[in-house]
């Protein structure tokens, strides 16, 4: 019969190494240390006294690892308090991440903050030698994290704005279908940012006939897949454990993907 | 040996289970999906995350933290309120009506414990665990109920006059005597006993941050580190009452699980094992079960129960 025990898991201790200003609002903290991971799994970030929360890694190339945050409550805050040689604990990788495609053509979709996992998707695809399209759309200008470095990297970007203040006016999902549309080679997509985007270009994908991948976002406590907090309506995925990188399809599954979460104590909130 | 027909059903309290083993409470019991994702993946029936009237936040993160022999979790009974359970329960019935749903319930006083008993009846559930025993809640109850001697019985009588359901309560093993607590929430009415609730609070402390790890400081202990107390409980409280019993604590194996059923026990209570396992361990254990069933030439669970008393 199947043997128990399991290796423990807890918080490693990092002191957090360089802080980088990013686009209005990020920070990424930079810390010393081999993560081996998916582009697209996730850690928890441990600060000790206040909570612990989960973030994706945004860059990480064997001796040094980066973590890119949003300011949006008070943990997020609490980060942004923390000065260089604060000490955090951090925990994982959890999850699946991106399983880049063998075939060659793939367009990489990031928004908002989604952006920035696949800053690290898009350096493990470009490691891989891929064709790679770029879209990545933001509210404005001021807040598009990492878009200097993502244009030099890539030649084909198409950037967008709500506002028009960068690249052209309107949504990634619009470029995406422009693209299809003009018959550009698809082999496959990969999206992290709002779940509308998320929801959008899963729809589109799978019209298409195009392999597809998006990365969700839930409330998650735990992360090894026990307490049930990120459990997606209808299909029962634990988005900490079966995500949160899922197909197009899987996604799909669920009546809650692009409209709904559940908040902290499980009630229904609009996504 | 010729295949015989083996029967793992279990009729617990005049509910039918179509195996033993369920889902203890607190563990993917938030939603109608995650409990119907729990008995696909083969659990006979499941507990629901415990629930007051009102729902309450819990505390933060991190509030489970592994070690070598199990976990601890200091949840502190994070729940939406009765309204939204009920309506979850509603809905997984309509998807699964032959899986018995047993709905936990707690409350921080006799009033609160009063006010949800009133709603039970408005329930799909099968079943009512009255969990007076989660050692998280150091703020609002310094002690649980479940070990403050006369309260169990308070807490019983109250729940039973206000609910036709048949009750289930769960016990805390972090008492010095828990038969006397089991015969006392028998003879106050109880019409079945769950044990164990997790253990302790212990504590897991990081070297390197010089701080323990759980948000609150410390947590309930629960997984493989509990089972042989867990058993011995069971053990025990079958001898010193009729009522039946639910052994729940450290089952990750169809081995630990007949374990329990020897001890006493007619349905077995998983929670931390779906860490160990994956969330296949309902259908592995019950696999198991009925391996050693065949094996054994052993036609029912029933056969079974107590059989470490014989
Ligand atoms: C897999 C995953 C990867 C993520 N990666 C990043 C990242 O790289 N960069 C980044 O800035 N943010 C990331 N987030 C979101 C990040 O966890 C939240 O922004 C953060 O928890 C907000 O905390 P707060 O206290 O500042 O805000 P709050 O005011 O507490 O919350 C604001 C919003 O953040 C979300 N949130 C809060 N707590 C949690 C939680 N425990 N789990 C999940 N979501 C929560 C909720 O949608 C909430 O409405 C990720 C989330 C997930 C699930
Ligand atoms: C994360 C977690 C949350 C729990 N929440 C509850 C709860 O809300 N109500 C309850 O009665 N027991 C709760 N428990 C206790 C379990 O139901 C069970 O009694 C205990 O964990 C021992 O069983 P196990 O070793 O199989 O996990 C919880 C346990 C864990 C690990
Ligand atoms: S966060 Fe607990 S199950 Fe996913």
């Amino acid at each position: 019969m199947s043997k128990a025990i399991k290796k423990p898991e807890q918080p490693k201790i990092y002191k957090v190494k360089q802080i980088i200003q990013e686009a209005q609002g990020f920070k990424t903290f930079r810390f010393q240390g081999k993560m081996e991971l998916e582009a697209g799994q996730f850690i928890m970030f441990w600060i000790p006294g206040l909570d612990m929360k989960p973030f994706s890694v945004s860059s990480s190339d064997g001796e040094y690892f980066e973590i890119t945050a949003m300011k949006i409550g008070d943990f997020t805050q609490a980060m942004f308090n923390l000065k260089v040689g604060d000490q955090v604990g951090i925990q994982g990788p959890y999850g699946r991440g991106f399983q880049i495609s063998e075939k060659n053509n793939i367009v990489i979709m990031g928004g908002g903050c989604g952006i920035a996992p696949i800053n690290l998707l898009v350096e493990r695809a470009q490691a891989k030698n891929k064709n790679i399209t770029f879209i990545g759309g933001c509210r404005n200008q001021a807040v598009f994290l990492k878009r200097e470095k993502i244009a030099k990297l890539i030649k084909n970007c198409y950037f967008t704005t709500d506002d028009g203040s960068f690249g052209e006016k309107g949504f990634t999902t619009e470029i995406l279908e422009k693209l299809i549309k003009k018959g550009q080679k698809i082999d496959q997509i990969l999206a992290c940012g709002p779940e509308i985007m998320l929801y959008k270009c899963a729809k589109i994908a799978v019209k298409n006939n195009i392999a597809c991948q998006v990365s969700l976002e839930r409330m998650m406590k735990c992360a090894i897949g026990i307490c049930g907090q990120c459990v997606l309506d209808g299909s029962g995925i634990r988005v900490c454990k079966d995500g949160p990188v899922l197909s197009a399809e899987k996604a799909l599954t669920s009546p809650e993907f692009g409209s709904y979460k559940r908040d902290e104590r499980g009630r229904i909130v609009k996504a | 040996m010729s295949k015989q027909k083996i029967d793992s059903r279990v009729n617990f309290l005049g509910v039918e289970f179509p195996n033993p083993i369920v889902l203890s409470s607190g563990i993917l019991g938030m939603t109608a999906t995650s409990m119907e994702k729990v008995i696909t993946s083969g659990a006979g029936g499941v507990t629901t995350k415990s629930t007051n009237i009102s729902g309450r936040d819990g505390n933060p993160c991190p509030k489970v933290i592994t070690y070598e022999a199990g976990m601890l979790n200091c949840y502190g009974l994070t729940n939406a309120g009765f309204l939204n359970e009920k309506n979850e329960i509603k809905e997984l019935k309509q998807r699964r009506p032959e899986n018995p749903v047993i709905i936990s319930i707690f409350g921080f006083s006799l009033e609160e414990f009063e006010q949800i008993a009133k709603k039970l009846d408005q329930t799909q559930a099968d079943l009512v665990e009255v969990n007076i025993s989660c050692p998280n809640v150091k703020e609002e109850t310094p002690k649980p109920f479940a070990c403050l001697t006369g309260m169990p019985r308070q807490v019983v009588k109250l729940v039973k006059k206000n609910t036709k359901k048949p009750i289930i309560v769960k016990l805390s093993p972090n008492v010095t005597d828990i038969v006397a607590i089991a015969k006392e929430v028998e003879d106050a009415g109880a019409d079945a006993i769950s044990a164990i609730n997790t253990l302790g609070p212990g504590m897991v402390i990081n070297i390197e941050a010089k701080r323990p790890v759980l948000s609150v400081g410390s947590g309930g202990i629960s997984g493989p580190a509990i089972r042989p107390l867990a058993v011995r409980m069971i053990y025990d409280v079958y001898q010193a009452v009729k009522i039946p019993l639910v052994g729940i604590g450290g089952v990750t194996t169809g081995r630990d699980a007949l374990e329990m059923i020897m001890a006493g026990a007619e349905l077995v209570g998983v929670g931390s094992g779906v860490y160990y396992q994956g969330i296949d361990i309902f259908a592995k254990i019950n696999q198991e079960i009925r391996k050693w069933m065949q094996k054994n030439q052993v036609k029912s669970i029933a056969e079974l129960v107590g059989a470490a008393h014989r």
